[in-house]
C-alpha cells in the first residue's frame, strides 16, 4: 500500500522476440538487443580511415567542403577501430590574416569634441566591464577619441549599439569598395562608423538656448549637468528642477557647455543657511536648497570679496568647508545663446561639488586599495606636456570614482594586492576622505595554480 | 492457417478488411490482388464482399461484427448500408449506430460470445452491441490503452494482445473471454495487433512484414494448424520462409 492507495501489482510478462523467437521482456521495438543491433549498424558508413585537415593557427578542423569548425572530439558508441590522420593546413581565415595582419573590415571612430579625456577613461572601464570590445582586432587612441577596428561588420554594429546604450551618441556609417568579383558578384567593402559623443559632461555648467529651455518647461537657462549615461540629466541649481534629455532630443537641438570642469575654482564656505522646505531627491541623490556666503580661496585673507549665492548643496556644506564651483563673476563667457537672453541676471558663482582637496593633501601619495584594469590600446607617442596632462586627468578621474558611488556602479574595481592598510589611527578629525569600501572590490580572479589567494568574488553594490 | 499479404503495399491488413466466421469485408483497392487472396482462401465457405464505409477504405477499423451481426458507424451512407444488407447472409443483422466514438473497430473487439469495449462507450451502444451481436459486453483496457479494438484480436479459439500486457491483466482478460491469450506482436514488432492482422476460427491474414516467429505464435494461439501431420509439415515450411523472392 503506498500513500493509502491500493495499486495492483503488475508483473510484466515475456514475449517472443519477433525476429529470433527467444523470450524477452517487451520493449519499444519488441526485438531482442541482438536483433536490434544486427539490424541497425550504427557504424555503417563510417570510414575506417580518414584524413582530417587541421589549422595550426586557430586550432579548427575542416568540415568539407568549406566549413571550419572547432570539434572537441568524436564519441563512438560501438567500439570500432578507426584511423584518423591529422594533416595541417591553414584555414582561409587564418591565411587571410597572415597575408595582411592589419586588415580590418569595419572601423568605429569614436570622438568627443572636448578638451579632456574623462569620458574616454570612463568608457574604457565600461567597455571592459561589458566585454564589448572583445572582438576588436585593434584599438587605437587618437587625438579626440578612440578608433576600434573589427574584422566583421556585425561586430562593429554590435559595438555601436552598445555605445548608444551607454552614452548620448549620434553616428553615421559609410562604406568603401575594396574589391569586386564580377563573376560571382562578390563585393568586399570596408565599413566605417563615425560615432560622436555629445560634448556635455558631468559637472558642466550649461546655458540652455532659449528654444530648448522653453521646450523643457522654462528650465532656468543656467543648468548643471549631473549625470550622463544614454540620457543627459540636467539640474537647475536655483530651483532644484531637473530634466532628462535623451540622445535624440539632444542632437536635434545640440548645445555646448558654457564652462567645463577645467574651469572649476575653489571656494571656501563662510556661512550656510539651509532652506529645509526645499529638499529634493533625484535619482537617488539628495539636494537641499540653501543660501551660502562664500569667498574664493584666492581672495580669502587677501581681500573682502564675498559672494552671497544660492546653492543646491545645502546638505553637504557647512561653514569652513571647501567647495568647487564656477566663477561667473570673474569669467568672460563668449556664448551666442546667452547673449540672446534679454535681462538675464547671472549669479556670481555656482557651486558644483564639495572639495576634499585639503584632506587629500594630508594623505598625499598614499596608494589606493583598489585598482582599475585598462584596454590594450595603441597610443601615439606625444610630447611630455601631453603625457603630464593625461596623467593628471587620470588622477582626477580616480578621485571622481572615489567620491561618487553611482559612478562606481558601472565599473569593476579590483583589489590592489600591493596595498597594505597602514595604521591610520590618527587621521580622524571628523570627516574622512571618501574612499571605496572594501566590499565593493572584486578580487582579481587568478587562475594560476600556485596562488592560494582569495578567489571569492565579492558582489558589487 | 495464416496467410501473409499486403494492401497496396501496406502491411496493415486489419485496417482494410474485416473477417468473421460468417462473412468477410474487404476494401476496394486499386488492383484486385488483395481481394483475390481473400477469395482464394474463403470463396467456397463464406461471402467476401467489397465495400467502403462512409466513402473510406479503412473499413476494418470502422465497423465491428461477428457471425450474428455487423455494426457500422453513423458515417455509413445509405447506399453502403443497402449494399451490405444485400450482400450479407440473412441471419447477419446490419445495424447503423449513432455513437460519438465512430471508429467502432477500434473501440470494440469481439468474437461470437464476448465483446470488450472502450470504457467511454454510451450505455445505448452497449445495449445495442449485446442485442445485435448477441454477446456479453465488458468494458476493459488493454495494457493501459482504452482502444481495446486496436490492441487485441481474438476469435473463439484464442487471442493475441498488446505485448506490454502484464501477467495479471492477461489472466483477468483470459477469464473474461474464456479463451487462451498470449501477448505478442505482429508485422515485425508492431503493437497494434488488430490493425496488423485479421482472424476467424480457422484462418488468419497478417501483414507481410510479420516474421516467422510471430506467425508461429499466431498459429499456435489461434489453433489454426490442422490435425494432419503432413499438413503441419507443409505449414511449418510455409511459415519458415521469410520472404518470397
Amino acid at each position: 500500500m503506498e500513500n493509502g492507495m491500493f495499486t495492483v501489482h503488475h508483473t510484466i510478462g515475456s514475449v517472443l522476440c519477433c525476429k529470433c523467437g527467444i523470450p524477452m521482456q517487451p520493449n519499444a521495438a519488441n526485438m531482442c538487443v541482438k536483433c536490434l543491433s544486427s539490424e541497425n549498424n550504427i557504424t555503417e558508413g563510417l570510414l575506417k580511415r580518414l584524413e582530417l585537415k587541421h589549422c595550426p593557427e586557430c586550432d579548427s578542423y575542416l568540415q568539407p567542403p568549406r566549413n571550419w569548425e572547432i570539434l572537441n572530439g568524436v564519441i563512438l558508441e560501438q567500439s570500432y577501430p578507426v584511423e584518423y590522420i591529422q594533416r595541417d593546413q591553414m584555414c582561409e581565415h587564418c591565411s587571410r590574416i597572415q597575408a595582411n595582419p592589419d586588415q580590418w573590415v569595419a572601423a568605429v571612430q569614436l570622438r568627443q569634441h572636448v578638451s579632456h579625456r574623462r569620458t574616454f577613461f570612463y568608457l574604457e572601464q565600461l567597455i571592459l566591464k561589458h566585454d564589448a570590445a572583445a572582438s576588436a582586432i585593434r584599438i587605437k587612441e587618437t587625438d579626440q577619441g578612440i578608433d576600434f577596428f573589427f574584422s566583421n561588420r556585425s561586430h562593429a554594429v554590435k559595438f555601436v549599439e552598445f555605445l548608444g546604450k551607454v552614452a548620448p551618441v549620434k553616428y553615421r556609417h559609410d562604406k568603401q569598395l575594396v574589391s569586386h568579383d564580377p563573376k560571382s558578384n562578390n563585393y568586399n567593402y570596408k565599413y566605417t562608423f563615425s560615432v560622436e559623443i555629445s560634448p556635455i559632461c558631468r559637472e558642466d555648467l550649461i546655458c540652455l538656448p532659449s528654444k530648448v529651455a522653453v521646450s523643457l518647461g522654462n528650465l532656468g537657462p543656467l543648468v548643471i549637468c549631473t549625470k550622463v549615461s544614454n540620457n543627459i540629466a540636467l539640474l537647475d541649481p536655483f530651483t532644484l528642477r531637473h530634466c532628462f534629455l535623451d540622445a535624440d532630443q539632444y542632437w536635434r537641438a545640440s548645445f555646448k557647455s558654457l564652462l567645463t570642469s577645467r574651469q572649476l575654482v575653489e571656494y571656501i564656505v563662510l556661512d550656510v543657511e539651509v532652506n529645509h522646505s526645499a529638499e529634493v531627491t533625484i535619482a537617488g541623490t539628495k539636494y537641499v536648497l540653501a543660501e551660502a556666503q562664500v569667498a574664493r580661496v584666492s581672495d580669502f585673507g587677501k581681500n573682502d570679496t564675498i559672494f552671497s549665492i544660492k546653492t543646491h548643496l545645502g546638505h553637504l556644506l557647512s561653514p569652513g568647508d571647501y567647495a568647487l564651483g564656477y566663477d561667473l563673476y570673474g569669467a568672460n563667457t563668449n556664448d551666442i545663446e546667452m547673449d540672446k537672453y534679454r535681462g538675464l541676471v547671472l549669479p556670481e558663482a555656482v557651486l558644483v561639488k564639495k572639495s576634499y582637496e585639503e584632506k587629500r593633501q594630508k594623505k598625499r601619495s598614499k596608494p589606493r586599495s583598489w585598482k582599475l584594469k585598462s584596454l590594450a590600446m595603441e597610443v601615439e607617442d606625444k610630447g611630455r606636456f601631453e603625457q603630464d596632462k593625461k596623467t593628471s586627468e587620470y588622477e582626477q578621474f580616480l578621485k571622481d570614482i572615489e567620491e561618487n558611488p553611482e559612478l562606481r556602479f558601472n565599473i569593476s574595481l579590483y583589489r590592489n594586492k600591493e596595498y597594505q592598510p597602514s595604521e591610520m589611527a590618527s587621521v580622524t578629525d571628523g570627516e574622512e576622505v571618501p574612499s571605496v569600501p572594501l566590499d565593493e572590490l572584486l578580487a582579481d580572479l587568478d587562475l594560476s595554480e600556485d596562488e592560494d589567494g582569495d578567489e571569492d568574488e565579492d558582489m558589487e553594490e | 492457417m495464416a496467410t501473409r499479404l499486403q494492401f497496396e503495399n501496406n502491411c496493415e491488413v486489419g485496417v482494410f478488411s474485416k473477417l468473421t466466421n460468417a462473412y468477410c469485408l474487404v476494401a476496394i483497392g486499386g488492383s484486385e490482388n488483395f481481394y483475390s487472396v481473400f477469395e482464394s482462401e474463403l470463396a467456397d465457405v463464406i461471402p467476401v464482399i467489397k465495400t467502403s464505409i462512409g466513402g473510406t477504405r479503412i473499413i476494418g477499423r470502422l465497423c465491428a461484427g461477428n457471425k450474428n451481426g455487423l455494426l457500422v458507424p453513423h458515417t455509413t451512407t445509405d447506399q453502403e448500408l443497402q449494399h451490405l444488407r444485400n450482400c450479407l447472409p440473412d441471419q447477419v443483422v446490419v445495424q447503423r449506430i449513432d455513437e460519438r466514438l465512430s471508429a467502432l473497430g477500434n473501440c470494440i473487439a469481439c468474437n461470437d460470445h464476448v465483446a470488450l469495449t472502450h470504457t467511454d462507450l454510451d450505455r445505448e451502444t452497449e445495449e445495442l452491441i449485446a442485442d445485435v451481436l448477441g454477446v456479453e459486453v465488458f468494458r476493459q483496457t488493454i495494457a493501459g490503452n482504452i482502444l481495446v479494438g486496436s490492441y487485441c484480436a481474438f476469435s473463439n479459439r484464442g487471442g493475441l494482445v498488446h505485448p506490454h500486457t502484464s501477467i495479471e491483466d492477461l489472466d483477468e482478460l483470459s477469464t473474461l473471454l474464456q479463451v487462451p491469450l498470449v501477448a505478442g506482436t505482429v508485422n515485425r514488432g508492431s503493437e497494434v495487433i488488430a490493425a496488423g492482422m485479421t482472424v476467424n476460427d480457422w484462418t488468419a491474414f497478417c501483414g507481410s512484414d510479420t516474421t516467422a516467429t510471430e506467425l508461429s505464435v499466431i498459429e499456435s494461439v489461434f489453433k489454426l494448424r490442422e490435425a494432419q501431420p503432413t499438413a503441419i509439415v507443409d505449414e511449418m515450411r510455409k511459415s519458415l520462409i521469410d520472404s518470397y523472392v
